[in-house]
């Protein structure tokens, strides 16, 4: 199928919100537009961040899946309580595959599940008391561990109870840091504002904690890898390059991540912004207060990570200037050699994204340099700073959705067709027995790292693979698809 | 009356931002810019305005201060 028009586009868009009431429809319809690379912000032509609609199908999470799931889980040597019910924090256990090196269970924690494991009499009485129990308990089996964090779910928010009192004693009682979070499921519209509050939680309990301690040696090439969250190993492959180009990275936040990494990173001289969404408050937080400039870097596919790379060094001394431009230059036959494999394989072929809150637009760049096209994509929980960075990456015309629900973007891809679809589990097993090939772009679908130069190869592999794989071509019974031509054979007998 | 981050961007232009409301904008004009007087009037990008109490000293950017919403 060629490119759209706008008009076809504008059409498509009216035809899927047709089946909606006209309250719901007039809501739906500021949530779904056409790019425009003309325009510089986005809430000209779409609407985010917003409630969903009761009675459609969202794919978002929320608030504790932000904290807990997204930005505390991956700190490996804390402990988090999942504090309330079992199910929140054993059904989303290890999901999000943070890898990281230790000895779970001794040193790291990372794939276990805790929680305060809430019964009805914990509601009904308060379960403030369970939890100081929780804590004692975890200190007498997991010595080893260098914090707690208590990631509230939705009851305890509900019953009142007053989790920062517990913290505060039994971190005077074991002398360990130990941070409430009201990271509470019902708050706010998506797992967004979880990310938000996460980042509060780590700026009033974590941050300062070595303020005006100056035993740290810092040099003047100390930088922190800030959203970057280790799936699959993306945040190992992105610090060799860095590591590479001679920075030295100090933190990591979160995957593989530590917390005296953190409370090390008010010292660095610049913070490097992966995810922009779940973490530029701490970031714009440390700029006002320590002074330390952050920038935005993408280190999906070839172009980007070049871009990236110069960009990270401009903000250095010529000695770094070179390590970046001896980093491309290393990896350059790498790459191109991958190019060259899989390009003739994937050349033209087009993509559909629905995504969280940094991916939709910063896999775009890789899927180009294999030479493929985005033709639509959409955030979860973008905010309007996310669109705004959005419409320039995006070709004229291709679909934007917002808060995408589950019939609008069947309808998209059944009329779009195209030739991938990228988006989370509960839409992958749908568009799979529908017939399209469909990557999960949120832990890789079990592959990975897509970070960096390694990244890249991995990613065109696994892209390769899925689109072109046989499977697609046998999807009608035989005697459906080659009526035709078995009509000839017939005769013949 | 928002809370304002105030930032240089690489470009050095000011950037006006509100968290509550994901409002990134770039600062187009200040009423007053001088080492001795600083805020009053400020017209953003989008053409929204916002009024910063003036002071006698530029304020140490970044930094976090209240605005007033102007209504046009
Ligand atoms: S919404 Fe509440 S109950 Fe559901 S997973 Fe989130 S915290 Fe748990």
């Amino acid at each position: 199928m060629a490119a759209m028009t706008r008009e076809e586009t504008e059409a498509l868009i009216q035809e899927v919100l047709e089946v909606y009431p006209e309250k719901a429809k007039a809501d739906r319809a500021k949530h779904l537009a056409i790019n425009d690379q003309s325009l510089e912000k986005s809430n000209k032509c779409i609407t985010s961040n917003r409630k969903s609609l009761p009675g459609v199908m969202t794919i978002r999470g929320c608030a504790y899946a932000g904290s807990k799931g997204v930005v505390w889980g991956p700190i490996k040597d804390m402990i988090h309580i999942s504090h309330g019910p079992v199910g929140c924090g054993q059904y989303s256990r290890a999901g999000r595959r943070n890898y990281y090196v230790g000895t779970t269970g001794v040193n790291t924690f990372g794939t276990m599940n805790f929680t305060s494991d809430f019964t009805e009499k914990d509601i009904v009485f308060g379960g403030d008391k369970k939890l100081a129990k929780c804590i004692d308990e975890i200190e007498l089996l997991f010595p080893l561990n260098k914090g707690i964090s208590i990631q509230s779910e939705c009851p305890i928010g509900l019953i009142g109870d007053d989790i920062e009192a517990v913290s505060k004693v039994k971190n005077k009682e074991h002398n360990k840091t130990i941070v409430p979070v009201r990271c509470e499921g019902f708050r706010g519209v998506s797992q967004s504002l979880g990310h938000h509050i996460a980042n509060d939680a780590i700026r009033d309990w974590v941050l300062e904690n070595r303020d005006g301690d100056e035993s740290f040696p810092t040099t003047p090439y100390d930088v922190a890898v800030i959203g970057d969250y280790n799936i699959g190993g993306d945040a190992w492959a992105s610090r060799t390059l860095l590591e590479e180009m001679g920075l030295r990275v100090v933190a990591q936040w979160s995957g593989d991540g530590t917390i005296a990494e953190i409370e090390k990173t008010p010292k660095v001289k610049l913070n490097l912004i992966h995810c922009y969404r779940s973490m530029n408050y701490i970031a714009r937080h440390m700029e006002e207060k320590y002074n330390i400039p952050w920038i935005e870097y993408n280190f999906f596919g070839p172009t980007k990570i070049a871009e990236s790379l110069r960009r990270i060094a401009a903000h250095f001394d010529d000695t770094i200037k070179e390590g970046a431009e001896r980093v491309i230059k290393r990896y350059e036959a790498e790459y191109e050699a991958v190019i060259a494999k899989y390009k003739p394989r994937l050349e033209g072929k087009r993509v559909m994204l629905y995504i969280g809150g940094l991916r939709p637009r910063h896999v775009i760049g890789a899927y180009e340099d294999l030479g493929m096209e985005v033709v639509g994509t959409g955030y979860e929980f973008g905010h309007n700073d996310d669109y705004d960075r959005t419409i320039k990456e995006m070709g004229n015309a291709t679909l934007l959705y917002d808060d995408v629900t589950g019939y609008e973007f069947e309808e998209f891809v059944k009329r779009v067709q195209p030739d991938l679809v990228g988006s989370g589990i509960k839409e992958k097993y749908i568009f799979q027995k529908m017939g399209v090939p469909f990557r999960q772009m949120h832990s890789w679908d079990y592959s990975g790292p897509y970070h960096g130069y390694d990244g890249f190869a991995i990613f065109a592999r696994d892209m390769d693979m899925t689109i072109n794989n046989p499977c697609w071509k046998s999807f009608k019974a035989p005697w459906k698809t080659e009526a035709t031509e078995s009509e000839p054979v017939k005769a013949v007998a | 009356m928002p809370s304002v981050m105030l930032r240089k961007r690489e470009d050095g232009k000011l950037l006006f931002y509100i968290a509550k409301k994901d409002l990134e904008e770039t600062i187009e004009s200040l009423e007053f810019d001088s080492p001795n007087r600083w805020g009053g009037e400020v017209v953003l990008g989008d053409g929204s305005k916002y009024y910063f109490e003036p002071m006698d000293t530029p304020p140490k950017i970044p930094m976090t201060l209240q605005a007033k919403r102007l209504s046009e």
